[in-house]
């Protein structure tokens, strides 16, 4: 086929370089001005404020909790999807998209459900005699780090399905056959040959749990700031759009990071799968 | 423990947590109480009714619906010709431009947000539902772009060659081959460019005018305020709506494939 024309792009390209490449270009010239002048302040104000600090890393390490928890999970319904019968497959795939194709504030708001005083957690442990008491579930980090981990376990799953259908089964046979336990197997030859596809879906899950602005704010509560929210107080509420732009740059910056991190890591995975 | 042991036991725990979260909502929402109390102390349809004069919540619906249209057929106009430009071409500049594309795919919304607000104030545009939607366009055209390089990545050369040595313009290989060929992968892309408009609050946030009120966000801003039950039916149609949806997606455009 002959390959089309480059300049197909071209209308994207410039829709791109217009509202999407300016508008960064400007957000970076914000973040500079100080007063009349341009200077590194407000990035001098960030990175020397322990608050500031805090609220960074404790988005980034929200973000490698649930990437860890979807790890945990979705490899698991991942492997048994492909060794699943035919009519078991398209319940599974149900399962797995419908979370993702419905709304988030639905599924942030079945958390508030589910985590609240008259929830399910808390009605089982009150009729089972656990506790006296409703438990304080909403508000905390490790109802954030859960309501995150369904809401992005299908990113997970989806590039695992694909990575784990390319192995050949004839590799786990073989491995036992020369007398390898399936675990053997399954640390030496599965989990080796699926790097491509746990990078790419943790790359997307972290992503997606770190820049989470309605369930991180929702089940999180007011009293646990983490990256987007505090680049929307500052916009808003407090109107200091320098501000704002310097921690949003400092943001950007940190997720760019991470992206290099695991592409690396990508690039690292499929030369050791493929040899 | 065995191996299959525990990957099954880890996969019924995925499985459950996945599913039973929509399940929750659902039973809720047909509560007889004021509360969201599991399990609810009775069933009737009443939050359902009180849907019918809610008309906020239908105004700030039909709003979203609205941008959500008006996105993906700027999505699918830019994203296509794109993406047929780039899926077969090995060239760097084809590289560079597929990242960028793809880039605020991993970017933070809310960031991009800000800077098309800063953006539209320097040039002195003020906010409206044009500049919602050029930044639901940003946000929403990687996925058609995506899907239909997927689709164009699988075309079979043969059928265009054979098209083109029977004497057949490029245009109409275009039409009559080409596109017929990739238009699952199109409308798998679009389909999920909608949801994702629809769904959009980080980039609504600085880009709606006070007039555009949009469903996710009156819901996230009720969510905060009180615990209103109505929220609880609203999700329910959502989620039945969402399933049919992907239920004739599957159908026509083999979505579960293309989401790979």
């Amino acid at each position: 086929m002959p390959a089309y024309e480059l300049r197909l792009a071209a209308p994207l390209a410039g829709f791109f370089a217009l509202f999407f490449l300016a508008p960064l270009a400007i957000l970076f010239y914000v973040s500079l001005q100080n007063g009349a002048g341009l200077d590194l302040s407000h990035y001098a104000r960030f990175l020397f404020d322990p608050f500031s600090l805090g609220v960074l890393g404790r988005t980034l390490l929200l973000g490698a909790e649930v990437t860890a928890l979807c790890l945990l999970l979705g490899f698991p319904l991942a492997w048994v999807y492909v060794r699943s019968p035919g009519w078991l497959r398209p319940v599974l795939m149900l399962a797995v998209l419908l979370p993702l194709l419905t709304s988030v504030v639905v599924r942030t708001f079945a958390w508030i459900v589910i985590l609240g005083r008259q929830g399910i957690v808390n009605s089982a442990l009150l009729s089972l005699g656990f506790t006296d008491t409703p438990l304080r579930l909403l508000y905390t980090e490790g109802g954030v780090a859960v309501a995150l981990a369904q809401v992005q376990i299908p990113l997970m799953v989806l590039p695992l399905i694909t990575a784990l259908s390319r192995i050949d089964t004839n590799l786990d046979d073989a491995s036992l056959a020369l007398g390898a336990g399936a675990w053997r197997g399954f640390w030496r030859i599965t989990l080796p040959l699926s790097l491509p596809g746990i990078v790419a879906g943790g790359l997307l899950t972290y992503a997606a749990a770190i820049t989470a602005f309605i369930t991180q704010s929702l089940v999180g509560g007011g009293q646990m700031l983490f990256m987007p929210m505090y680049i929307y107080q500052q916009a808003t509420a407090l109107q200091n759009w320098p501000f704002a732009a310097a921690i949003s740059i400092v943001f950007l910056a940190a997720v760019l990071a991470v992206v290099s991190v695991f592409n690396a890591l990508g690039r690292l995975s499929r030369t050791h799968a493929d040899a | 423990m065995g191996l299959r042991l525990t990957m099954g036991a880890l996969a019924a725990v995925a499985f459950l947590l996945l599913v039973s979260p929509g399940l929750v909502v659902i039973v809720v929402s047909f509560t007889s109480g004021y509360s969201l109390k599991f399990p609810p102390p009775g069933y009737s349809l009443r939050w359902y009714v009180s849907l019918l004069d809610a008309w906020q919540l239908q105004f700030a619906a039909a709003n979203s619906v609205k941008v959500a249209l008006w996105t993906t057929g700027l999505s699918v106009l830019l994203g296509v010709p794109a993406a047929l430009a780039i899926a077969r071409s090995a060239s760097a500049r084809a590289r560079v431009l597929d990242s960028l594309f793809m880039s605020p795919l991993v970017l933070p919304a809310l960031s991009f947000g800000l800077a098309a607000l800063m953006f539209f104030s320097a040039l002195g545009l003020p906010v409206s539902p044009l500049t919602l939607v050029i930044g639901h366009v940003v946000v929403c055209v990687p996925f058609v772009v995506r899907t239909t390089i997927a689709s164009v990545a699988q075309l079979d050369l043969a059928l265009l060659e054979s098209s083109a040595s029977l004497g057949a313009s490029r245009l109409y290989t275009f039409r009559r081959v080409t596109l017929p060929l990739i238009r699952p992968g199109i409308l798998a892309g679009a389909f999920i460019a909608f949801m994702s408009s629809f769904d959009n609050v980080p980039v609504s946030l600085f880009l709606r005018d006070a007039r555009s009120d949009m469903l996710p966000i009156r819901m996230w801003q009720d969510l905060e305020g009180k615990l209103d039950v109505s929220i609880a039916a609203v999700s329910g149609v959502m989620i039945v709506v969402t399933l049919s949806a992907m239920i004739l997606m599957e159908r026509l455009a083999g979505l579960s494939r293309r989401l790979r």
